[in-house]
């Protein structure tokens, strides 16, 4: 049982790297993004471009069966991811926001970018799994009856290193304040001086960040698929709204609370389930407070 | 030579038909509603396996179904099952506002697709549901008159839907919809229960689109889960656009067009490309028709047939500013 | 006479250009002058400072601040030409501190940030007992204070207030009021629209009246002061039974 909550964990973790890209859009641009997945699954794959490129291979880092290679080229795939993402705003979503366009009709041109991006990775690789390296998980016991695999730690660590960054850029910047002040009152925001199109760039800019590492961790990990994204969206949104919509820790909460429900569900013999029963926790999430998933009035 | 071109042209029509009844039946839902339901293709999965179940022979290894009732207790049954998931689905989420819908519909057709996958007792999982009974077979010599019989049932309920529809959207019913869609606050202000109105709307749109599910299950003999993936819900939705939401004539021929393009883009892509290229040729289709939905949102976001003013003309007022 | 800090020539704005709210308004500001923008409601007050803002499109009209024309300005410039709005509602960050609302208004004058903080608090000794509560949890007028403290710390030569009464008791109102006489005294010209005209008139150099989008009348605030009739046609009632 142990064993399936070190899993929970690792899974809490990407999911919550994924999530806050979602949360941030979703609060800064006012529209679930449901190209959210797509964007890590850029990231995984441009990840692997810049190793293929690079022809270092992935490294290791003593037990850990990656290193620097690989978070090298993480750091050049989340400029590439970058650019793609505000490239993609650039021609559709602010010509959109100029039209003052309804939220529904942002998120319908997201969901034909999710569609328009899962396929075009699925063109361009032939839809075959890929991987970074030949990686066997090695696992060792923690303490007796224990196990955990050095590459899952290094998993989390980072994770937890992005979040750290994350509180400093959101708490302790003027960019992090000025990303606060358009969630709350995007005129406000103007009338203070604050240029909101900046904002909306750099807001797309750590989302995709955060998606790409997400990606690249979680293609270590298993795979790279075209559906890696797609298939991690239900549970980011449902941390998203387990955790409130308007707070980043409150998403990164959700990701832990997802993360061990979908765990659960897999130790209890639903495997086949998964996302469902993450459905089914944003729903009963939903029956007993409803009030609390409305976020702020606008 | 003409004898094909018929039966394909056939063949295409009574396609079209099975999405020209989704996009009738989200025009209600959002067209005139203003419900963001991303979870088209779990209601028509729930028709396409009720009507399965009803009017399907026995499988050795399913616990229950194999009724083999008459086609159209499996158009009902279809129509009541996918009426009722969408009352309990409805019920939950409805008070959400519009972007926890679209998130919460997306999970229900996900949630939908894993219980076709896995719950084998009742749908055979991924080996699918086959030798579904295709009505008006064996009346004839060749399956080409079968297939134009079924496009005239197709056809007629289309047009029942429509006829029925165009009524309901004139009505007070309808209007209130409307209203409700225009602005919530003011149509409950007026004493709507809007939630009540929404629920209906939510119900009468997602049977329509099991009407749709149980047509596509009795026509093809066979289901399987992977018939039913969000892709689905996409093309129901650019059909939509691309027709006209809030139209639904528009509705309709978005339908016709869409699927057309559709078609005609793998016909092209199979004579062109050879077969080894076929996922890729999926992949792009799917680009493209991405591709068209983006350009429509950007250059055309009310679709070929706008939105028709039912309002009478005195009634109508500047649009409120947008503050 | 110096030349007009803010001049607003022949100004039409509004949300529908075939239906504008501001019709043809033209008014002076001069350097160090509070002007009062009266009227009765729907009179276009608020829209006036909205579109001088660039929150509502102009439609024609110039607006010069200085002699140089700022009309259509993008409004997150607006800061960068020192003038500073403070809207009637939603005025403050509500999720945000007190203090991450002062250091939003000094987005463009961070290396001036203690001089400018230290005048803020000067004026409004409370902000500095409240700097790390949420914005949102204050009352309306430790609000108003918030609101005006942030746009003090742009160092805007004008501070365009909507309403700053709006919501507050007659006793906070005539505090508000003498705090703004102080703030004008530290060096800034300060242009109001006020329902509550009686009260606006009392710290104002001049004032003008609109009615229906279009100004009717001008004056010294004094005078408009003695004017039964302009009272009674559109300054509202006397203090103290105001129904709002």
């Amino acid at each position: 049982m142990i064993q399936y909550l070190a899993d929970g964990i690792v899974n809490a973790a990407l999911i919550a790297l994924g999530a806050i890209g979602l949360s941030m859009t979703y609060n800064v641009l006012r529209f679930a993004n449901f190209a959210q997945g797509e964007i890590l699954t850029a990231g995984a794959y441009f990840t692997l471009l810049v190793v293929t490129v690079l022809g270092a291979g992935i490294g290791t880092m003593g037990p850990i069966a990656f290193g620097w290679p690989l978070l090298v080229s993480m750091l050049v795939a989340i400029a590439l991811t970058g650019a793609v993402v505000l490239v993609v705003d650039m021609l559709l979503f602010a010509p959109l926001r100029g039209r003052n366009a309804s939220r529904i009709t942002l998120i319908m041109a997201a969901f034909g970018v999710s569609l328009m991006g899962r396929n075009l990775v699925m063109l361009m690789t032939g839809g075959e799994p890929f991987y970074y390296d030949f990686y066997i998980p090695r696992a060792f016991a923690l303490f007796p009856g224990f196990e955990v695999v050095p590459d899952d730690l290094a998993i989390v660590a980072i994770a937890g290193l992005a979040f750290a960054l994350l509180f400093v850029l959101v708490n302790r910047t003027s960019m992090g304040r000025q990303m606060r002040a358009v969630a709350e009152n995007p005129t406000l925001a103007r009338v203070n001086g604050i240029d909101v199109r900046a904002v909306i760039r750099w807001t797309w800019i750590v989302g995709a960040a955060l998606a790409t590492v997400a990606g690249a961790l979680l293609g270590h990990n298993t795979q790279l698929r075209p559906e890696m994204g797609f298939d991690l969206l239900l549970p980011m949104f449902a941390a998203l709204i387990l955790g409130g919509a308007t707070n980043l820790y409150g998403t990164i909460l959700g990701a832990v609370v997802i993360g061990l429900t979908e765990a659960l569900a897999v130790a209890i013999g639903l495997s086949g389930y998964r996302a469902a029963v993450t459905f089914a926790v944003i729903v009963v999430f939903l029956l007993l407070r409803p009030q609390g998933l409305l976020g702020e009035r606008e | 030579m003409m004898e094909g071109m018929l039966s394909f042209a056939v063949f295409f029509l009574v396609f079209a038909s099975f999405y020209a009844l989704c996009s009738l039946g989200l025009n209600l839902q959002w067209g005139f509603t203003g419900l963001f339901n991303v979870g088209v293709v779990g209601f028509f999965a729930i028709g396409a396996y009720a009507s399965a179940i009803i009017t399907g022979p026995a499988y050795p290894d399913t616990l229950f179904g194999g009724f083999g009732m008459p086609f159209p207790f499996g158009l009902a049954g279809a129509m009541l099952s996918a009426g009722v998931a969408a009352l309990g689905v409805g019920f939950v989420t409805l008070r959400l506002r519009e972007d926890f819908l679209a998130i919460s519909t997306f999970g229900v057709a996900i949630a939908i697709q894993l219980v076709c996958l896995n719950f084998e007792p009742l749908t055979r999982g991924p080996n699918g549901m086959y030798s579904l009974p295709r009505p008006f077979a064996g009346l004839f010599a060749t399956h080409a008159f079968d297939n134009v019989l079924y496009l005239v049932v197709c056809l007629a309920l289309i047009a029942g839907v429509y006829l029925a529809f165009e009524r309901m959207v004139r009505s007070p019913w309808g209007r209130v919809l409307r209203a409700i869609r225009d602005d919530e606050v003011a149509a409950a202000a007026l004493g709507k229960n809007v939630f009540a109105f929404r629920l209906q709307s939510f119900v009468v749109g997602s049977a329509v689109m099991g009407l749709a599910g149980a047509l596509y299950a009795n026509f093809q003999g066979f289901i399987s889960p992977a018939d039913f993936l969000p892709i689905f819900t996409f093309q129901v939705f650019v059909m939509l656009i691309v027709g006209g939401s809030g139209n639904n004539l528009g509705a309709l021929l978005g339908g016709l067009f869409v699927w057309f393009l559709w078609s005609m883009s793998e016909q092209v892509m199979q004579a062109l490309l050879p077969p080894t290229a076929l996922t890729q040729a999926a992949a792009a289709r799917i680009v493209l028709i991405g591709l068209v939905l983006a350009l429509m949102l950007l250059f055309r976001p009310e679709g070929i047939l706008a939105e028709r003013r039912i309002v009478s003309r005195e009634a109508r007022l500047p649009r409120a500013p947008k503050r | 006479m110096a030349e007009a800090l803010l001049a607003v020539h022949a100004l039409e704005a509004g949300y529908n250009p075939s239906l504008p709210i501001v019709r043809g308004v033209s008014i002076e500001v001069r350097e160090g002058e509070i002007v009062s923008v009266l009227g009765p409601n729907g009179a276009g007050k608020s829209t006036l400072l909205k579109a001088i803002a660039g929150l509502v499109r102009i439609t024609a009209g110039r607006v010069l601040l200085d002699e140089r024309d700022i009309t259509g300005l993008d409004t997150h410039r607006l800061v960068r030409a020192r003038v500073a709005y403070v809207p009637q509602t939603e005025n403050v960050f509500a999720r945000l501190s007190v203090e991450d609302n002062l250091a939003l208004g000094a987005l463009h004058n961070q290396d001036r940030f203690d001089t400018l903080r230290q005048r803020v608090v000067a004026l409004f000794p409370d902000l500095e007992r409240l700097r790390s509560l949420a914005a949102g949890k204050l009352s309306g007028g430790q609000r108003q204070m918030v609101a005006l403290g942030r746009a003090m710390m742009a160092d805007p030569r004008l501070l365009m207030l909507d309403e700053p009464s709006a919501g507050l008791s007659p006793r906070l109102t005539r505090q508000l009021l003498t705090q703004l006489t102080r703030v004008r005294d530290s060096g800034m010209t300060i242009v109001m629209v006020e329902q509550n005209a009686r009260a606006a008139l009392s710290i104002s150099d001049r004032a003008y009246v609109l009615v229906d989008g279009r100004e009717e009348i001008q004056g010294d605030a004094e005078s408009l002061l003695g004017d039964p009739a302009l009272g009674a046609l559109y300054l509202g009632a006397a203090p103290g039974t105001r129904s709002r």
